[in-house]
């Protein structure tokens, strides 16, 4: 059996090694943003049928933001938007024939978590300013500082654990299954990787937002939220 | 015994053990947050966010419990 964890590269770009995970991951992006770029280009105060539907995506994910920072999701929801729309697409991309999850490889969703890691620190220097931000790390009492420093680690490392971990173990038991029994017994087992692709998306998504939201609200109200 | 033998035995023994925790606490969450959901069913949406974020809490554990075994399996640093 070979290891989950390392995928031989496909080609290479120069001394760049190129796997597959790489180029399904650009091929969504590439889709992402061109079918947005062209579903966004002739928008009109009386919409049509497309774009109804996209604003309809687009204010259901304002909501959702807007419930957990509980205040104006303008400047989050591009950030969680995107993930959330990004992670669907590419934990459900299973389902495509010879395709795999690019978010079934340790490099994808390390990215992803970092990427929220370092969204954490942007947002919530933009909003507190470097000392007021830094300043959470000495609250209540600076004995408490490495506790901080710890959980800011292992927070991310759970992030990108937790999505690794639930999309490449469901393929590794749909494949546990397909090779102990025929041909129509893992389709139940691929849709539910479907529910759980979603749930995934909408879970990194949501635990993005409490973060972000985490850092951005002032100490009395941070302290009320058990959620850090 | 090898020290091959030892790991399989060991990532079995942490994905065993280490789902039995988070299986009851998920069991336990999910029944509180119906329970909450059924007396006051207008705080569904809050309930049920909250829900979701606790459940992947505690799913990290038995993630971690399954990162200990694919390192086991497959980055093993004692075997070469």
């Amino acid at each position: 059996m070979t290891s989950p964890l390392v995928e031989a590269p496909l080609f290479r770009v120069g001394p760049v090694p190129v796997d597959g995970s790489v180029v399904t991951s650009f091929g969504i992006t590439a889709a992402l943003g061109v079918g947005s770029f062209l579903l966004t280009r002739r928008l009109s105060l009386v919409p049509s049928g497309k774009q109804a539907a996209l604003e309809a995506l687009v204010s259901t994910i304002d909501d959702q933001v807007r419930e957990v920072v509980e205040g104006d999701p303008t400047p989050f929801t591009p950030l969680i938007g995107t993930l959330f729309i990004y992670l669907v697409a590419a934990n459900c991309i299973e389902v495509v024939p010879l395709l795999h999850s690019p978010t079934a490889r340790l490099e994808t969703t390390m990215a992803l978590a970092l990427i929220v890691f370092l969204s954490v620190y942007f947002y919530g220097i933009r909003a507190n300013g470097f000392g007021g931000y830094m300043k959470h790390f000495i609250e209540p009492t600076p004995l408490l500082a490495p506790i901080h420093v710890l959980s800011e680690i292992t927070r991310t490392f759970a992030l990108m654990m937790r999505l690794l971990g639930n999309i490449m173990s469901h393929g590794l038991v749909l494949a546990i299954v397909v090779s102990l029994a025929g041909l129509f017994v893992p389709i139940p087992i691929m849709a539910f990787g479907l529910f759980v692709g979603l749930v995934q998306a909408y879970i990194f998504a949501t635990l993005a937002a409490v973060y972000v939201a985490a850092a951005v609200e002032s100490e009395q109200h941070a302290q009320g939220k058990a959620l850090r | 015994m090898t020290i091959q033998s030892w790991s399989i035995l060991g990532a079995v023994i942490a994905v065993c053990f280490g789902a039995i925790g988070p299986a009851f606490a998920e069991g336990r969450a999910i029944a509180s947050a119906m329970e909450a959901i059924a007396r006051q069913p207008e705080a569904g949406g809050t309930i049920s966010r909250t829900l979701f974020v606790g459940l992947a809490m505690i799913e990290a554990i038995a993630i971690y419990c399954l990162v200990i075994a694919l390192v086991l399996l497959f980055a093993n640093p004692f075997v070469h």
